[in-house]
């Protein structure tokens, strides 16, 4: 015992002093700078307030990404310069196909089908009484960790042979309906469509919450006017709710495509990217810190990088559309 | 919201009441059972593990707390001798800082990006909106290279290495510096809409910039800055990311997060570690998730629609 306290005390001793001083430096930091008056009082100002967050931003996001684009066109170790090779390797090697098939489907399957269940949840849960319990319950994987997550279904794709006690609940499932069940994890296609669904299962809750509030905010006198004129179902959904909500659900899908892109917890923990499951982040990963090859690691970076630009420009452009209404 | 306004929100002539109560029940329970599931699975011997489906396991019960127990304190195997008690702690150390800072310093710019006018104030704002999207796996390498060996350009070092990898700095800066882009949006959502008459008369009062940011700013913006750090405390919490690449796995600043991930990947590490190790590691998000839910929601709403 005394010596896990004497492991673990300085832990504390250590963020609690991190805390103090931070504030204690950003104290005398605003006391002293406070007392500036004149001409001088907003430049120190607009130093001091924005200073430390752009030059975090600066030193943390913008040149480091730059010295990875520079990164790309060399070798593993980042010293001489080799041209397009780690591009080109992306083109030959069959096994980056398989990753760039499978991101793809990623982007292409789970953004559409987690708003699509989100949007119709949401109509849905305008509809019952007592919605917060099911919100909640719904909302709750957001909540734990892709790691989490994985685990949690670890065991409900668990496999055993045919003679044991299935205890997963998917084999027991497909078990109890006559079917014989299969060690799911090593079945291509299927096992990247299962781990679409962990993935789904932790972000739905997010698209359902937000496209509720933006079906709340449905003016009631339109849809009143619209259903005394004969529209109901499909196409007052149609006609009514689901234009007046676009912009969330095209929220909800630009959420989606960045998140399925980055998805590397889940391959990692469910598959580790084998059995034809690995996605581009995951073998961002593996080229950096498992093969130590910085190069085509950085490459992989960077078409991550050249896959959401489209979406970057797409939200300056409402950012845009945004500001000038004001 | 009175019960005539929800009589005529859309959803009420889309569906009728019947169907969507069944399917949204039925969605919601199919969306909870794998959670349950492991919860009841924490609580089996491995034995029992292996012989009982779990569903079958609420019928007979024979519930242990040992798992919780080896898993936290440490069972003596290979893969858990010490317990996951250090990285619980880790965890803890790693998580608050790496939410009071950045949410601090986003602020400060928030303010002075929505309240201090200078020229090139918008570029500034619209550069820093579009780094929310730059994936992490863009700093990650660069990054860790300044910490461990400085920049350099050419052979000349124009900075020294920071000697903070493996070390809980080493986690908190880069912690910090990703995080800054998404609160400092959502903080400059929620601090330009509060009222230009306060800040205006604060300020022909005399009031310095620093004065307002102390006594109106701050005040007037916590519940958008709770919201805000509740975000950032659960994204730091269950990140593996930059904890695999900023952190040694070691249990001396390894978080939860990452051991845990670690196990699945150990072999020989039981059900009963990864069942119990896992709820260990959900049980703190889970609490704060239902406790600040109303919180949480309303960060998500700040951000995404208007």
């Amino acid at each position: 015992m005394s010596e896990f306290l004497s492991a673990n005390i300085p832990k504390f001793i250590s963020v609690l002093s991190a805390i103090a001083v931070f504030f204690i430096v950003l104290g005398v930091i605003f006391a002293i700078a406070g007392r500036a008056n004149g001409k001088k009082a907003r430049p120190i100002a607009l130093t001091i307030f924005l200073g430390p967050a752009l030059v975090l931003l600066l030193a943390g996001v913008v040149i480091p990404g730059v010295r990875t684009i520079l990164f790309s066109f060399m070798n593993p170790d980042s010293n001489k310069f080799i041209g397009l090779g780690n591009y080109q390797w992306m083109l030959e090697d069959p096994n980056v196909k398989v990753i760039m098939i499978n991101t793809i489907l990623w982007i292409m399957v789970v953004p559409l089908f987690t708003a699509a269940l989100a949007l119709l949840l949401a109509i849905m849960l305008d509809r019952i009484k007592h919605e917060s319990i099911p919100k909640s319950l719904l909302f709750m994987p957001m909540a734990i960790s892709f790691v989490g997550a994985s685990i949690i279904f670890k065991f409900v794709y668990e496999y055993n042979e045919p003679d044991q006690v299935q205890i997963g609940l998917l084999s027991a499932i497909v078990n109890f309906l006559g079917f014989v069940p299969s060690d799911w994890m090593l079945s291509k296609p299927l096992n990247t469509f299962l781990l679409m669904i962990i993935y789904v299962w932790t972000q739905m809750g997010f698209g359902m919450v937000i496209l509720s509030a933006a079906i709340k905010g449905v003016p009631s006198d339109i849809v009143e006017a619209s259903s005394l004129d004969g529209a109901h179902g499909w196409r007052l959904f149609r006609n009514i709710t689901f234009p007046m909500v676009k912009g969330t659900f095209i929220v909800v899908l630009a959420t989606g495509v960045v998140g399925a892109l980055k998805v590397f917890d889940i391959i990692r923990t469910m598959t580790g990217g084998n059995f034809g499951t690995n996605v581009l982040a995951n073998e961002m990963y593996s080229q950096t810190f498992v093969q130590f090859d910085q190069g085509k690691g950085s490459a992989l970076a960077v078409i991550l990088f050249l896959l959401v630009t489209p979406i970057l420009i797409y939200n300056i452009r409402s950012l845009r559309k945004e500001r000038a209404h004001n | 919201m009175s019960k005539k306004i929800a009589e005529h929100t859309p959803g009420r002539k889309i569906f009728s009441s019947k169907i969507a109560t069944t399917i949204v029940w039925i969605v919601t329970i199919i969306w909870t059972v794998p959670t349950l599931g492991l919860l009841v699975t924490s609580f089996k011997t491995n034995e029992n593990i292996l012989g009982e489906a779990w569903w079958n396991s609420l019928l007979n019960p024979d519930f242990t707390f040992e798992n919780y127990k080896g898993v936290f304190l440490g069972d003596g195997s290979a893969s858990l001798s010490t317990g996951v008690l250090p990285y619980f702690i880790n965890s803890i150390v790693i998580t608050l800082p790496a939410t009071i800072f950045p949410i601090v310093i986003a602020t400060m710019a928030a303010y002075a990006l929505a309240w201090i006018r200078f020229r090139g104030s918008d570029f500034l704002f619209f550069s820093i909106f579009a780094l929310q999207v730059v994936p992490l796996q863009m700093a990650l390498v660069p990054l860790l290279l300044l910490f461990t060996g400085g920049a350099h350009i050419g052979s000349v070092q124009i900075f020294p290495a920071l000697g903070i990898a493996g070390d809980f700095a080493g986690i908190w800066l880069p912690h910090t510096m990703f995080a800054l882009p998404l609160a400092i949006y959502l903080l400059h959502n929620f601090i330009s809409g509060l009222p230009r008459d306060l800040m205006e008369a604060a300020y022909v009062d005399g009031a310095s910039h620093f004065t307002i940011f102390r006594r109106i700013i701050l005040p007037l913006s916590i519940p958008g800055i709770a919201s805000i750090a509740i975000f950032q405390f659960l994204w730091v919490w269950n990140d593996l990311l930059v904890a695999l690449t900023f952190a040694s796995g070691t249990e001396e600043v390894a978080p939860l997060n990452s051991k845990l991930a670690s196990l699945v990947g150990q072999y020989g590490s039981g059900y009963t570690q990864l069942s119990a190790g896992a709820f260990i590691t959900i049980a703190i998000p889970l609490i704060v998730f239902f406790s600040l839910q109303r919180y949480f929601v309303r960060g998500l709403l700040a951000g995404s629609v208007k």
